[in-house]
């Protein structure tokens, strides 16, 4: 049944292991007998596809001669082990004091030495031959069709599309969208449990594209196993990446470098689409561009504030100072009630654009817009317990950030 | 006060340890400090396992059970950094104290008074460290390897704390690893040449100039983290001009060859056990020593394959590629003379044999995954992931975890005269080899399907193998109170042991009466060829 499962999710391209732990929730429904039964399981391996025991082919060149650089040194070390584990067994059933065995007392041999460090060498290297064509192929990041800048940041991604014409580039933020509740298991997890965002990038198949992987704060790295590419993010340097994708389907990784409290939250969905219809979303990305402009000299009614700050709040704000505003003292502290979020706007507009050195408090200035710094600002002085009675509008930012310079 | 010296001169030979507690603070008896070395370890051992506990019990189902994301992280850290310099180190430089004298012929280490202080740094530089788990900003957050800046700009307030114990334990090595230096080149009995003095001597030497050599380095990366933090320098921080890189080449620098003094004198200890059990000499002594040297020089020149996906250049990463890949060379070269030595021996499996055909075995499987990781387009697939995670705690726990058990079941009815219960070692034995292997096995796989390490939850996908894997974790953690027990029970009770102990050891530790008495060797012994390394 496993096999007819991950047959028929192979033919749509996308994850297979999501749906085969689908099939294992409906098969063991006691919690207890799981571990037996993924005993059994994992001890019985052609019950399961080779998928959860091993590394995934992908769906790129590079990460299919991956797999097969990773299985041929597996399969090296399997043969040695067989020999050396075969020789220890052998040893200890047949040269046993029990069995009535005669200590011999050879103890040294200069031509075993050399044989076992000249055959270990040349295993060597007939594995660093191949991997050193994979390697060299895997830098090859000249002549690509476009390129997407990947900034990590404390705990999201920025995923921007350059061009050389400024007016076809824009950007977004990327952020886990599975819910508090579901983590805090107050609600059933749902399929892509940890591995889902709000906006996926996207990315044209069949076109190479490069990447440029940089960061904001820490070092985080990005990983999207299916392309067999990883990449740390590192704040002042700029990494390159590239890959090329034949199969349109949703690819998901996470990062993979320790960056702090939300490390494990902070997936990476990869959309692989069409050429015509990431062209045509991309048109639509560059109208939706102009339509955000121009909010920026738009007035908006507190409700429509309070709306688009919440939404803003929930995006950049909420995993340290969490949702409720009570944030997570004394590292991360409370804004209900704060004497910042309840006191002059020009304190408030300051640590929000600037952030606070020497801490965790980032300079959203450089990440969010005129009219969404507005709304979240607006949103903090009348959220929770806090009702300070003003209104801010994009304007007030735009003057604010245009007086500090 | 000559008075006193002429005294105690004058009974030298029955000359016992001062009473009460003034023993254990002031001795500067290598056995004494031996002894608290190895009771500190298993402290720390206990401390940093029940850490791992907590992170196994929250990875046992996905999603959050016990602890925060912010206290999660904590423990990964503090586990690391206890298991790294408070355990595993400090066993060995323990087991060095007891060893090293009785195994060169010599009364005592050579710079006593100095053994004392490099012992007493301990406890308040641990002391230090784990207060800030109380402390209000929390403690160490940033993993083991502390890169900056989430362990400088990034960093709770308590990492200053945090440096200040680094550089404490760094001063505790650096002397204990001079003390055994200048007691193996000065006070060998005549005859004991070095190419006479059993493995165990032979991989602590190699591996204390491997602690003189890099241990100053980790403390020049602390301190520019240090002057990061509260002297406005920018070493790494690359708004000011610094470069966050940077600090993983120091860091490494050091770390490399600090994974090998966790493991180099677990190779010695192997090599002295072997044989005894298997009743026939070590095969390949020469080599063993050449292959040891070998891997001490390599643990220089590889230190960049931690970091292959920080984007070095295509040279950079082929050179580290190779160098790292030479390694299992003298490495293989070692567990094919493990193996020739059992060959065709007369073996029996006491307790000490079963932890030390464990290790071989066990420390090769580590020995593949890590030859696995050195292959750099595949390494990208692997690197932090629980891949990395199941290869290095299966070359230190049933690598150099269970060489130091197998030495205190090995050694101890010569430290303390009495035998352990052998029923109970076999036990214990048998619970930490099936615990060791349900925990770290499964994470093979899970790393593999993708699962990043140090993460408090994970996709549903790695949910069985982390259950299975925190099922593994209990049982071994657990198991290592039945250590504890048996060693307690020895001591207390334990039947008489014989001067040799065991049938087929040799070596001049077991030419002393057991117990070993309060000062050994006050004349030279004569070195017999049975006598010299075994």
């Amino acid at each position: 049944m496993l096999h007819v499962v991950s047959a028929v999710d192979r033919a749509r391209g996308i994850n297979r292991i999501y749906l085969m732990q689908g099939a294992w929730k409906v098969k063991v429904k006691n919690n207890w007998l799981k571990p037996v039964a993924a005993m059994a399981a994992a001890l019985s391996v052609t019950g399961l596809g080779a998928d959860e025991l091993n590394m995934r082919q992908g769906v790129t060149d590079i990460s299919r001669s991956v797999y097969d650089l990773h299985m041929l040194i597996f399969w090296i070390c399997v043969v040695i082990g067989v020999v050396v584990f075969g020789l220890i067994f052998w040893s200890v059933i047949h040269h046993r004091k029990s069995a009535g065995a005669v200590p011999a007392q050879f103890h040294e041999s200069t031509k075993l030495e050399i044989a076992w460090t000249l055959v270990p060498t040349l295993i060597l290297i007939a594995m660093a031959w191949p991997a050193t064509k994979v390697l060299v192929s895997m830098y090859d990041t000249g002549g690509e069709d476009m390129t997407v800048e990947v900034r990590g940041y404390q705990w999201k991604w920025q995923y921007k599309y350059l061009d050389d014409d400024f007016n076809r580039t824009f950007g977004f933020f990327s952020t886990m969208a599975t819910p508090q509740n579901e983590i805090q298991n107050q609600a059933a997890k749902g399929e892509h449990y940890l591995l889902e965002v709000d906006k996926p990038l996207r990315i044209p198949t069949n076109r190479k594209v490069r990447f440029l992987i940089t960061s904001e704060d820490v070092i985080h790295a990005w990983w999207v196993p299916d392309f067999g590419i990883k990449r740390d993010a590192i704040p002042g340097m700029v990494n390159e990446l590239w890959t090329i994708v034949e199969e349109p389907g949703v690819y998901r990784g996470q990062c993979t470098e320790l960056c702090g409290k939300d490390h494990g939250f902070m997936p990476i969905v990869v959309e692989a689409m069409p050429e015509a219809e990431y062209d045509a979303w991309y048109v639509e990305q560059l109208e939706a561009e102009e339509i955000r402009k121009e909010a920026l000299s738009k007035v908006f009614t507190p409700e429509e504030l309070m709306a688009e700050g919440e939404a803003v709040y929930g995006t950049f704000c909420a995993s340290c100072h969490m949702p409720n505003g009570k944030g997570v003292p004394p590292v991360f502290p409370a804004l209900d009630g704060s004497a910042i979020a309840i006191g002059p706007r020009e304190d408030h507009l300051d640590i929000i654009v600037n952030g606070k050195q020497g801490t965790a408090m980032q300079a959203f200035g450089r990440q969010l817009d005129a009219a969404q710094i507005a709304a979240v600002t607006h949103y903090e002085r009348h959220a929770w317990s806090n009702n300070v009675g003003d209104e801010t509008q994009p304007r007030d930012v735009i003057e604010y950030m245009a007086g500090q310079e | 006060m000559s008075e006193v010296i002429d005294a105690s001169h004058d009974h030298h030979d029955h000359h016992g340890p001062a009473a009460g507690l003034a023993r254990w603070l002031f001795t500067t008896n290598h056995k004494d400090i031996g002894t608290l070395y190895l009771w500190f370890a298993f402290l720390m051992l206990l401390i940093g396992g029940t850490m791992a506990l907590i992170i196994r019990a929250e990875l046992f189902q996905p999603g959050l059970q016990f602890v925060a994301p912010e206290f999660f992280n904590q423990m990964t850290t503090n586990h690391g950094l206890i298991m790294v310099f408070g355990a595993i180190m400090p066993a060995f430089v323990g087991l060095a104290n007891w060893l090293v004298p009785m195994m060169v012929g010599a009364p005592d280490m050579a710079l006593p008074r100095m053994n004392n202080l490099s012992f007493w740094i301990l406890p308040f530089a641990f002391g230090m460290l784990i207060s800030t788990l109380f402390m209000e900003a929390g403690g160490p957050n940033f993993g083991w390897t502390f890169y900056a800046p989430l362990s400088t700009t990034y960093a709770p307030e308590t990492v200053t704390f945090f440096i200040f114990g680094v550089h404490m334990m760094g001063a505790s090595s650096i002397m204990g690893s001079i003390n055994i230096i200048a007691t193996i080149l000065n006070m060998r009995a005549p005859g004991m040449t070095l190419m006479k003095m059993p493995l165990f001597v032979w991989t602590w030497l190699i591996t204390a100039y491997l602690l003189l050599a890099v241990m100053p380095v980790l403390a020049g990366a602390v301190t520019m983290m240090l002057f990061d933090i509260h002297f406005g320098t920018s070493f790494f921080n690359a708004a000011g001009g610094g470069d966050p890189v940077m600090f993983q080449h120091i860091f490494w620098f050091f770390g490399h060859p600090e994974v090998y003094i966790m493991i180099l004198p677990a190779f010695g200890i192997v090599s002295a056990i072997i044989p005894t059990f298997a009743r026939k000499p070590l095969f390949g002594y020469d080599s063993m020593v050449y292959a040891t040297a070998s891997i001490a020089f390599l643990s220089f020149i590889v230190w960049a394959h931690h970091m292959f996906t920080v984007g070095m250049p295509l040279a950079g990463q082929l050179f580290f590629m190779y160098s790292t890949m030479l390694i299992a060379i003298p490495t293989g070269v070692k567990v094919f003379n493990w193996v020739a030595t059992m060959w065709q021996g007369s073996m029996t499996f006491e307790t000490p044999m079963l932890f030390a055909i464990a290790f071989v075995v066990l420390f090769t499987i580590g020995g593949f995954s890590g030859l696995m990781l050195a292959i750099t387009p595949v390494d990208y697939q692997y690197h932090d992931t629980y891949f990395v995670v199941a290869h290095f705690h299966y070359v230190l726990v049933p690598g150099a975890l269970f060489s130091i058990i197998a030495a205190v079941y090995y050694w101890l009815p010569k430290w303390c005269g009495r035998m352990y219960d052998e029923k109970l070692g076999k036990l214990h034995f048998w619970l930490s080899f099936i615990g060791v292997n349900v925990t770290f096995f499964p994470q093979h796989f899970s790393g593999l399907a993708g699962m990043p390490r140090r993460i408090p939850d994970y996709a549903l996908q790695f949910a069985d193998f982390n259950m299975i894997s925190s099922c593994g974790a209990f049982i071994f953690g657990f198991s290592q109170l039945l250590l504890m027990y048996i060693v307690i029970k020895a001591i207390r009770s334990g039947q008489p042991a014989t001067d040799r102990v065991w049938e087929g050891a040799h070596g001049l530790e077991w030419t002393l009466p057991s117990p070993a008495p309060y000062h050994s060797f006050t004349e030279p012994p004569k070195i017999t060829d049975a006598d010299a390394h075994s």
